[in-house]
């Protein structure tokens, strides 16, 4: 093994704890209405940590450790970068959204901090306790931020159904690490994998669906995706955002590793790829069906979020460094077109307060900017050229139909251009209404940054996909060789 | 691979980035300055019309092959080059399209309503065509082809006209049904890829993929030239796909359906020789029989729908579904001479095309109505709208001396001796074309004078402009038809079409009939 320092390998995580920490701290001392400085705060500390956790990418020290169970790879710096990435730009574009929501709690952003600390730790797991208290970590955090809008009634709503939902989805994947804890004695992915045996028994399949059903609640496969959507619809939009997004993604770092290492047994990959052939289908197409007569923006997001879930899954099932680097692609383009989406739902529900899509009626004359950054990012998750869905769509379907799954790729593609009538209804609200009677919404700040930003890096990664393809190779040849 | 690009090279991407300069600087501008707006948007088509003019009299024929060549490696994992080239069989395709693209934007100089969002989107669209015609590699190809989707989209719904349908449905019926075709094409383009990635070399380049014949079993060259079929098929608006095109034309303003119907279906055209016939020639031979027996049904079925029409807009619209049937039964019959007709066709038809959707759009700008039943006699107050809507008219129904009946008579010598009696349900399709052609012209340009239209004003100053353009290219191209045949023949013989066609008409081979 070669020689490191943990704390060097581990600087981003301890950085952002103590950053959460701070940040609550100082929400305590400083008096309310006074805490404008907060996100400001926040953003230049987390472009610091995104900054060296990108520089650890390309130059970093990289070792497992504590005997395989934390890994410091290539993938797991891979998923820190993306879940930064989204909890900066979450953070930006909500500054006006939270300082009118919570004049009188300061623990906004350090909550936001401590659900990605949750994510990085889920991503760089090597066992399955590790992952759980990281998932956990997550989850918590996120109870209180559906919530968090006390005042109203939905938000709590929505906050008493994640918390019951999700604390059974934690303990049917709890009660999966149990089974699998009993079967092979060891809660380590790799140890896990030459322990399971060669023979499919009735407890191993349960344990493995039960894991999968665990996981599954939080990418919102369809048949556990039914909390999506009202909690969606309930939660303030930047936490929208963020679970629609980082969430999703962080489940997705472990249900690769679980996937590709624990379950890379006889036992389990007949029925667990048939399993997820299954799931996958369904979620991509009811997530897209269900889309079509949504009224309210925030549903739309939710189940289109249920659908990216479907096409993601394909890149999974495809088992090869080419599906892996097409997840990891297509996890960090979401990123960025759904943001820019959620930005602008952010802003306009500010502003406007409300999320029905009729409301968003003349946009692109009232507020241009925001209207054509709307349309770029639904347009780049549905798939439509030069933006970066289509390539990240494209890598793909493309390792699925090299491992010969022609069908799905045949599914997933007729989908993505039933997606396009969805997403297009938005934007013909928007290009098309008048919008009488609306207010007009200048965007500026740290708002219309967080727009720009986002749009270009969708065309840009849209019309030149190089270095991020290079980087997403990277990674996923650090998780398979 | 040079290290540095030769002037030659730089032709074409200054041809695809005028229109895209000319967009952002539209973007810049203030929204209230219309004029403005307009001239910037035709000195950029201007500037891409005339190197592309340039680029066809410097294109060296005796040389032949693909010229003004640039390729940089684009996406290397997946063996994605940013390849332009041109030969005989794209060059007159660009040319077309910034012919068309020219005249839209002065088809469209009345424009008052949101001129700054119209004109960003048209110079998009403009540029999503040539793209297509001018890539070398598929992925590029398919790239530019669905960037044009969306543009047209916004543009039906805020710049169309609602008549029989609603400018919304027609919009969204055009998108749907593209973009499904769209997702066959892909499943159909990825399948191709992998196929001809086998020997580890991954590429998307045309000439690539048609040297790699050997990587495709027949079987594998049925399904995957049927997918394409149904892609590129849906876009050129093939018998029983065609249904979009009527709607989607009638509900488009006049800039729009010009480039749709002038160009942007051609790409079904093109796509189905350059990729379809050029790189699965065995598929290709498998479905011929189909492609021509789908011909006549466009020919004929769309001709007589076309007869009951009412809106100007509509018997364009089903003019050219059966117009597209002459060009479909060309590539069905799978020679160099039917190979040449179908490309001419392509010309011919498109600006024939544009001209009759500009002449429609100026009736109707004027008048309010596009109902041949309300209009009549308009050559009295517009003889100089009356005239283009003739020549037009005379171009669609093949008159001697417009280039359309040159490629018409290509396409039916290249054909009559592999189709003989679809050949000739073909060539009846023209007399319905001059049935219903000539009735539309007489309803709506002769007859008494009728004192309604007594205010109207004849085209004039720049609205002139499409008219001018158009007519001059049909008659040149027509009186002196080497002019564009020698290219085309030129693009089919040295591109090895000619050749594919060659070793596939030995290949003894079942079709589907």
């Amino acid at each position: 093994m070669v020689d490191f320092n943990i704390s060097t390998v581990l600087t981003p995580e301890i950085a952002i704890a103590a950053l959460a920490l701070i940040l609550l701290a100082i929400g305590l001392l400083i008096p309310p209405g006074a805490r404008k400085g907060m996100m400001p705060l926040t953003a230049f500390s987390l472009i610091g940590v995104l900054s060296y956790t990108l520089f650890d990418f390309f130059h970093g020290q990289k070792a497992f450790f504590l005997d395989g169970v934390y890994a410091h790879d290539q993938f797991a710096v891979y998923f820190k970068v993306l879940f930064l990435a989204a909890a900066l730009l979450v953070v930006l574009s909500s500054g006006g959204y939270v300082q009118k929501l919570a004049e009188h709690r300061g623990e906004f952003y350090s909550l936001i901090l401590t659900a990605t600390l949750g994510m990085m730790i889920m991503a760089g797991a090597g066992e399955l306790m590790t992952m759980y208290v990281g998932l956990e970590l997550m989850t918590i955090s996120f109870y209180i931020l559906v919530a968090y809008l006390a005042n109203d009634a939905r938000s709590s709503e929505a906050g008493i159904k994640y918390l019951v939902l999700g604390a059974t989805s934690s303990a049917i994947l709890l009660y999966g690490i149990s089974l699998i804890y009993g079967l092979t004695g060891s809660t380590q992915y790799a140890e896990i994998a030459s322990g399971m045996g060669g023979n499919l028994t009735p407890v191993s399949f349960m344990a493995t669906v039960f894991l999968l059903a665990g996981l599954g609640f939080k990418i919102s496969l369809v048949p556990f995706h039914l909390w999506g959507p009202d909690i969606y619809e309930g939660a303030p939009t930047p936490v929208t955002a963020f679970l629609a997004i980082a969430s999703k993604a962080a489940a997705f770092a472990v249900l690769i590793r679980v996937y590709l290492i624990m379950m890379n047994s006889q036992s389990f990959s007949g029925t667990g790829q048939t399993l997820l052939v299954v799931l996958a289908i369904l979620t991509m197409i009811l997530g897209n069906l269900i889309a079509i007569p949504q009224t309210n923006i925030k549903r739309l997001m939710a189940y289109s979020s249920i659908a990216q879930a479907g096409y993601l899954m394909v890149g999974i099932i495809a088992e090869s460094v080419a599906g892996i680097k097409g997840v990891l692609f297509y996890a960090m383009i979401y990123v960025f077109a759904n943001m820019g989406a959620f930005a602008v739902a952010t802003h306009v529900s500010e502003k406007q307060g409300s999320d029905e899509i009729k409301d968003y009626a003349g946009l692109a004359r009232r507020s241009p900017l925001a209207a054509v950054v709307m349309m770029v990012s639904l347009l780049s998750l549905a798939g439509i050229p030069p933006l970066a869905g289509f390539v990240g769509k494209f890598y793909l379907f493309s390792a699925v139909m090299d491992q010969g799954y022609t069908a799905i790729a045949y599914i997933g593609f007729v989908m993505s251009m039933v997606s396009v009538y969805y997403y297009l209804s938005v934007v013909k609200v928007m290009f098309l209404g008048e919008g009488e009677g609306l207010p007009d919404i200048p965007v500026q700040g740290a708002v219309k940054f967080t727009l720009v930003f986002t749009m270009l890096i969708t065309l840009a990664i849209g019309i030149y996909p190089t270095p991020l393809a290079q980087m997403a190779i990277a990674a996923a040849q650090s998780l398979i060789n | 691979m040079s290290a540095l690009p030769t002037t030659g090279s730089l032709l074409l991407p200054a041809i695809l980035l005028a229109p895209v300069v000319a967009m952002l600087m539209i973007v810049f501008l203030p929204k209230d300055e219309g004029k403005t707006i307009k001239i910037v948007a035709a000195i950029g088509t201007l500037i891409s019309l005339v190197l592309s003019l340039y680029a066809y009299f410097a294109y060296d024929l005796v040389q032949g092959g693909m010229q003004f060549n640039l390729t940089i490696p684009w996406i290397p994992d997946l063996g994605v080059n940013l390849a332009l080239g041109v030969d005989g069989i794209s060059l007159p395709m660009l040319l077309l399209t910034n012919i068309i693209g020219f005249s839209s934007v002065y088809a469209s100089w009345n424009m008052e309503k949101r001129v700054k969002e119209f004109f960003a989107l048209l110079l998009i669209l403009i540029t999503g065509v040539m793209g297509t015609f001018i890539a070398r590699d598929l992925f590029i190809f398919f790239l530019f082809y669905e960037i044009v989707v969306i543009p047209i989209y916004i543009m039906v719904i805020i710049w169309g006209s609602t008549k029989r349908v609603s400018k919304e449905y027609a919009g969204m019926k055009l998108t749907i049904y593209l973009l499904i075709g769209s997702a066959f094409l892909l499943v159909g383009m990825i399948a191709l890829y992998l196929a001809a990635a086998k020997n580890g070399h991954p590429t998307f380049m045309f000439d690539q993929l048609a040297l790699r014949q050997d990587l495709y079993s027949p079987a594998f060259q049925k399904v995957a030239f049927g997918l394409m079929l149904f892609g590129f098929g849906s876009l050129i608006s093939m018998f029983p796909f065609h249904s979009w095109s009527p709607d989607g034309y009638a509900g488009a303003p006049t800039a729009v359906s010009m480039i749709h119907a002038g160009v942007l279906k051609k790409i079904g055209g093109y796509g189905l020789i350059r990729l379809g016939i050029y790189v699965l020639p065995l598929g290709a031979k498998y479905w011929a029989p189909v492609i021509a027996f789908l011909a006549i049904c466009n020919v004929l079925y769309a001709a007589f729908i076309a007869l009951a029409q009412k809106d100007l807009k509509y018997v364009v619209g089903y003019s050219s579904v059966s117009h597209m049937g002459y060009v479909l039964i060309a590539l069905a019959a799978m020679n160099p001479t039917a190979m040449n007709g179908a490309v001419a066709m392509m010309f011919a038809h498109g600006v024939m095309s544009a001209l009759i959707f500009s002449m429609i759009g100026f009736i109707y700008e004027k008048t309010h109505t596009r109902n041949i039943a309300d209009l009549g006699g308009l050559a009295h107050q517009m003889p100089r709208l009356g005239y283009g809507l003739l020549l037009a008219g005379m171009a669609s129904l093949g008159l001697p001396s417009t280039v359309n009946f040159i490629s018409e008579l290509t396409i039916f010598m290249g054909t009559i001796h592999v189709f003989p009696v679809l050949a000739m349900l073909g060539i009846f399709g023209i007399i319905f074309t001059a049935v219903y052609i000539l009735r539309m012209i007489a309803n709506v340009l002769f007859g008494p004078r009728r004192p309604e239209w007594d205010h109207l004003v004849d085209i004039r100053g720049p609205e002139l402009v499409p008219m001018v353009v158009c007519v001059f290219v049909i008659f040149i191209a027509g009186i002196f038809p080497n002019i564009l045949f020698g290219m085309i023949n030129s693009g089919v013989y040295s591109s090895g079409l000619a050749k594919v066609l060659e070793t596939v008409s030995q290949v003894k081979m079942g079709g589907l009939f």
